[in-house]
């Protein structure tokens, strides 16, 4: 029999520390519906993604009730739609809108996949997919984009860097009347992962089964809880196994949901994803962590340090609590999505360079950032190129979500509502860039790519 | 299912009889039960046993919680498994 304190422990994690799975994510292939017609191509979709996923909220209910444990998101993520579209005629958007009526007939709130791999060139349907993501994300309510532009192997397309610069100003300005939601939906990647179940940036890659189960947990309530408990005086590596410990007990959750998910949906279990998740909800912050371990505020120096110890200690406690890790596994620093980050970043201590030194140490980039209405998309390349280059030598997976907000400014705030939160508007450097950028080609692949 | 009962809240008389009538209505069986006043909070474990019971869960979680909010404290019932696998390797 456990024992009391254990199950007091465990109560008290969901009661009071905000413990939950963040996401059930379905990955559906969508490799059997590829054809050159457009209308039988987004009937197959739609019958495959309805039919595969048509129980997936209500099982996840059922888990929910059943193991006491919030299930938040359902979701879903399908093969790059570039891949499945590449032979077909017409437009696009069309896909884009059977995407996201399929999520709405399934009940889940978002639907990954509307996306491209295009780490080393384009095939025409990719071109295609790319310049419809603005017009594709104005229509849809609940679909989610994402385009690989790097990877360690390939190195990074400089092309695709500065088309997606004009992308995301686009998508802005399409739903400036919607809060500018477009780009919050859209990631741009280096070293994209095929199994991630989080969200913008979840696709079902081409490496993967038929039907799949991943999912992602959360936490961040529980790991400041447990740094707080073990005092202000204890060194570091002490910190370091209070988290792992932490760490261990989340994911052993998420693994049994998991596992209880995919056998009741006959799906194939992928990945637990170790991602340390945040949300706006107060005590549900990874910024709060770093500040629990001592730094003052989230940005200031020594943040670089603590987050990589954070997250180094995350993995090092979940990787034996599940039989298969994956995903991003890695905290994650989304500024509007996190109260700690939206804090420091509106009393100054927090800026868009300290973001950028933050992701070469954790998952998984500069993620839901505002900046102003008035960047130049040559500015947004320049930040992509940035990051991808991060990506791309330290071998890891880095990412842009980053939102221009249309007829605003610095100290300004851009609310998304719901779990985008709210984004005050960061400054960014403005001295110019676009020649290094406007020069396209690719940069080649690092050295230690050559590994055979 | 085999399933965690959780009773935690400030003490008052009859706890224990509200709980464990409801559990009797519903035909579910105890198998387990430890309760104890720490700071001064009465905490109450019951191991619990559901197969018997015609109830959904979602329907036995829903009365229970009536009586949670009768006696002013919070009761939560969850799968065995989730402890286990937590504190379990």
């Amino acid at each position: 029999m456990l024992n009391r304190w254990e199950i007091l422990e465990t109560l008290h994690m969901f009661s009071d520390e905000n413990l939950d799975i963040r996401t059930v994510t379905m990955g559906i292939s969508l490799r059997d519906c590829s054809g050159d017609d457009i209308n039988k191509l987004c009937g197959k979709i739609y019958d495959k993604i309805t039919k595969k996923a048509g129980k997936l909220v209500s099982e996840c209910e059922k888990i929910s009730a059943e193991y006491g444990i919030p299930i938040i998101n359902k979701r879903i993520s399908v093969t790059p739609i570039a891949l499945v579209a590449d032979g077909c005629e017409g437009d696009f958007t069309k896909i884009a809108r059977t995407l996201d009526r399929a999520a709405k007939n399934t009940g889940v709130n978002f639907i990954g996949g509307y996306s491209a791999l295009v780490h080393k060139g384009f095939t025409p349907g990719d071109k295609k997919l790319i310049s419809s993501i603005p017009q594709a994300l104005a229509e849809t309510e609940r679909l989610c984009s994402s385009v690989n532009v790097g990877s360690t192997k390939a190195g990074i397309n400089m092309d695709a860097v500065r088309i997606m610069g004009n992308i995301i100003c686009d998508a802005s300005v399409r739903t400036k009347d919607k809060g500018c939601i477009g780009p919050a939906k859209l990631v741009v990647f280096c070293n994209a992962v095929e199994d991630n179940p989080f969200m913008a940036g979840a696709f079902h890659g081409i490496g993967e089964g038929e039907c799949v189960i991943n999912v992602g947990v959360s936490g961040p309530g529980v790991v400041q809880n447990a740094i707080k408990k073990l005092g202000k005086d204890a060194p570091l590596n002490e910190v370091a196994e209070v988290i792992k410990k932490t760490a261990f007990k989340i994911t052993r959750m998420g693994q049994l949901v998991a596992g209880e998910a995919s056998k009741r949906l006959g799906a194939e279990f992928g990945i637990v994803d170790l991602s340390l998740a945040p949300t706006p909800a107060v005590g549900d912050s990874v910024a709060y962590i770093l500040e629990e371990m001592g730094i003052g505020t989230c940005g200031t120096h020594g943040t670089t340090a603590a987050l990589a110890m954070l997250n180094d200690a995350v993995k090092k406690g979940g990787i034996m609590a599940s039989s298969s890790v994956g995903g991003l596994s890695g905290a994650f620093i989304p500024v509007s999505e996190d109260a700690g980050m939206i804090a420091a970043a509106k009393c100054g201590a927090l800026s868009v360079e300290k973001l950028e030194a933050m992701t070469s140490v954790c998952s998984v980039g500069l993620d839901m950032i505002v900046v102003p209405g008035d960047t130049s998309p040559e500015v947004i390349s320049a930040i992509i190129a940035d990051e991808a280059a991060i990506g791309m030598v330290n071998c890891k997976t880095t990412a842009v979500r980053i939102i221009p907000a249309i007829g605003k400014k610095v100290g300004e705030v851009l609310e998304f509502g719901g779990l985008l939160g709210s984004g005050p508007i960061m400054p960014l450097n403005t001295f110019a860039s676009g020649d290094f950028v406007n020069r396209g080609g690719r940069i080649p692949a690092p050295l230690h790519s050559l590994k055979n | 299912m085999k399933a965690i009962l959780t009773v935690v809240g400030n003490d008052k008389v009859g706890i224990i009889a509200k709980v464990s009538v409801k559990l009797a209505e519903m035909n579910i069986n105890i198998l387990d039960i430890s309760q104890t006043i720490m700071q001064n909070i009465f905490t109450m474990i019951m191991l619990v046993d559901t197969d018997k019971s015609s109830y959904k869960i979602e329907e036995i979680s829903g009365q229970l919680e009536e009586i949670a909010k009768e006696m002013g404290v919070e009761i939560r019932l969850q799968h065995e498994g989730i402890f286990n696998s937590m504190h379990r390797i």
